[in-house]
């Protein structure tokens, strides 16, 4: 049953993206109204198979590699769906999606018990691993609204804007949306760091060193903005170059290490 | 049972003419009344813009209608003014095509909708439509989303003004704090003025050398003239600077802007140069967070928009032909 629940889910997003393509060709493109659809869509089935895994391992289902990516995108889309429709951003669906998709694809054809760690009884252990995934996840739409104000900034600035141009919002919105997602996944992974060290403050390991320097890069860049000494392009481009980092190294540290053992 | 239209519009008729025959509410009503009290027809919706003066009708004898409408008009203005009319199919086709904005001067405009649809409810309210009517007209604001949305009629903006606001509205989004200055108070850039100031900007500075002609600008558009030795210190505070000085050279260059911009901690600069020779070294678009448009960039989009408004009537015109068929489908069965 929660498997097809995850093939709904990912046939809607699989939707949401070919629609996006389709009607984008055609010139006919109403941005935001089909997409906040059909990613709700996809978030309510993905946020059913969460509840049956948690159901069936009586933990918070993120303990194997497939199930940490499915997460990992329904908390993306949960910030889409507040983030998309409260400030209206227009095109973030269309961007948002492939990206859910493309997480969720990966973790359908990944053997279902990949990378399995059971997460301990430990709430604190929980919490820790919850809520750096649901940062994450808001780091990943702060990666999505920072790549749509790179390109509407690059569209303004070629005097010869193209025809994306009239469906993507203000720079000025970009930037406030941007900014919020990185301050919002920031108190997210500070929690995740608080809740890890009262579980195992003697934990000290590569992964502890990886989550440490993400952490203060996306400090560091809220910092230097916060201050003046990053512009708003470096800012964008920093928040969609330190989440793909940790998408890749995060993961794939975990993928190392079991081989490994 | 006709439905019926007659009028005049930008295309028959000149402004001095139309201007004499535009109708306010009070004599619409008094109009729509007398309408309705002919036996012949049923029931009537005027619609008067600044383009054009139409009526349309269920009416059982177009001919006396017309005639009437004709003398209606003359009665109010003492000219005999030169109508074009219409009867089933024709008189819906070309409703349809008005509240698209096919028929308006400027391609694709949406306000048109807005006053058909205010047309229609002041009818309404004077108690002259009838059924045929009020299904006309509901089917002409469907056929105008319609067309709306399944094709790129209204796309992007189509005169100079209009591109710069929507510039302006992809960098600041709401315009309701942005501080415009206008350097040079010559006509563009007070229409240029006046689009943005149609957004709610919230403060517009005039500086002109004439300090004169600048306090005269300012006090049209409701703004504050500024000398023009001091406009160089108000850039830290203003959002879009418009550029239409008759100065031989370029008077905003990377060497004054650099200073000012760090003192603007990273919030854009959008500068509209209207000027020719231009008032922007073009290489300040290279400055972090300044974007410049001279008049060629704003003239070629508003250019290609229009070029793709224009493309774009065909289809139009068969979607529209679509919702007429099925109107009169209705009609017939009825």
């Amino acid at each position: 049953m929660e498997f097809l629940a995850l093939l709904a889910s990912t046939f809607f997003y699989f939707f949401s993206c070919c629609s996006t393509w389709l009607t984008f060709r055609k010139g006919q493109f109403h941005p935001g109204r089909f997409d906040l659809t059909a990613i709700t869509l996809g978030v309510l089935c993905q946020s059913y198979f969460l509840l049956l895994r948690g159901q069936i391992e009586q933990a918070c289902p993120i303990g194997t590699l497939p199930e940490i990516l499915i997460f990992l995108s329904w908390a993306i889309g949960l910030f889409y769906i507040v983030i998309g429709s409260t400030y209206r951003v227009s095109l973030m669906g269309a961007f948002t999606a492939p990206l859910i998709l493309a997480l969720q694809t990966t973790a359908l054809f990944l053997p279902r018990s990949l990378v399995s760690s059971k997460i301990s009884s430990n709430p604190w252990i929980e919490t820790h691993a919850a809520m750096s995934l649901i940062a994450f996840g808001s780091f990943g739409l702060a990666c999505v609204a920072g790549l749509m104000f790179l390109i509407q900034k690059r569209q303004l600035k070629s005097q010869h804007p193209s025809p994306l141009f009239h469906h993507l919002p203000s720079i000025l919105l970009l930037e406030k949306v941007t900014l919020r997602l990185l301050w919002l996944g920031f108190i997210f992974l500070s929690i995740s760091f608080a809740a890890g060290f009262i579980a195992a403050p003697l934990v000290v390991d590569l992964k502890f060193y990886i989550s440490l320097l993400v952490w203060g890069a996306y400090f560091l860049t809220l910092l230097g903005h916060q201050y003046h000494y990053l512009a708003m392009n470096r800012l964008a481009f920093l928040a969609i170059f330190i989440f793909l980092f940790a998408l890749l190294i995060l993961p794939g540290m975990r993928l190392f290490s079991h081989l490994l053992n | 049972m006709n439905i019926f239209c007659a009028g005049l519009n930008h295309r028959t008729t000149s402004l001095d003419i139309r201007e004499r025959l535009a109708l306010g509410t009070s004599e619409m009503e008094q109009l729509l009344k007398r309408f309705h009290h002919n036996d012949a027809i049923s029931g009537a919706v005027m619609l008067s813009t600044c383009n054009r003066v139409e009526l349309y009708a269920a009416t059982l004898c177009p001919l006396r209608t017309l005639r009437e409408f004709q003398v209606l008009l003359q009665e109010r203005s003492g000219i005999e003014p030169l109508l074009y009319h219409h009867v089933t199919p024709a008189a819906v086709r070309h409703l349809f095509r008005v509240a698209s904005g096919l028929d308006s001067m400027v391609l694709g405009e949406t306000e048109i909708f807005g006053q058909v649809k205010k047309a229609y409810s002041f009818a309404s309210q004077c108690g002259v439509t009838t059924r045929p009517l009020h299904r006309l007209f509901q089917h002409a604001f469907r056929v105008a989303k319609h067309v709306r949305t399944e094709t790129q009629i209204t796309r992007g903006a189509s005169s100079v003004g209009s591109v710069a606001v929507e510039l302006a509205e992809k960098i600041f989004g709401e315009l309701a704090q942005c501080r415009v200055m206008i350097l040079g108070a010559g006509d563009i850039s007070e229409r240029t003025a006046r689009s943005l100031q149609s957004r709610g900007v919230r403060s517009i500075i005039v500086s002109n050398r004439h300090y004169e002609k600048a306090v005269t600008l300012a006090e049209e558009i409701g703004g504050m003239a500024l000398h023009f030795d001091h406009w160089e210190k108000t850039i830290v505070d203003v959002d879009i600077i418009i550029g239409a000085t008759g100065a031989p050279h370029a008077i905003l260059t990377v060497e004054k802007l650099k200073p000012l911009l760090k003192q603007r901690h990273g919030r854009p600069l959008f500068i509209i140069d209207l000027a020719v020779p231009r008032d922007a070294e073009p290489a300040i678009n290279q400055l972090e967070d300044v974007f410049l448009y001279d008049i060629d960039n704003l003239q070629q989009i508003a250019a290609e928009s229009l070029t793709i408004r224009r493309q774009e009537v065909v289809r139009c015109e068969s979607l529209i032909e679509e919702h007429v068929g099925k109107f009169l489908g209705w009609l017939h069965a009825k």
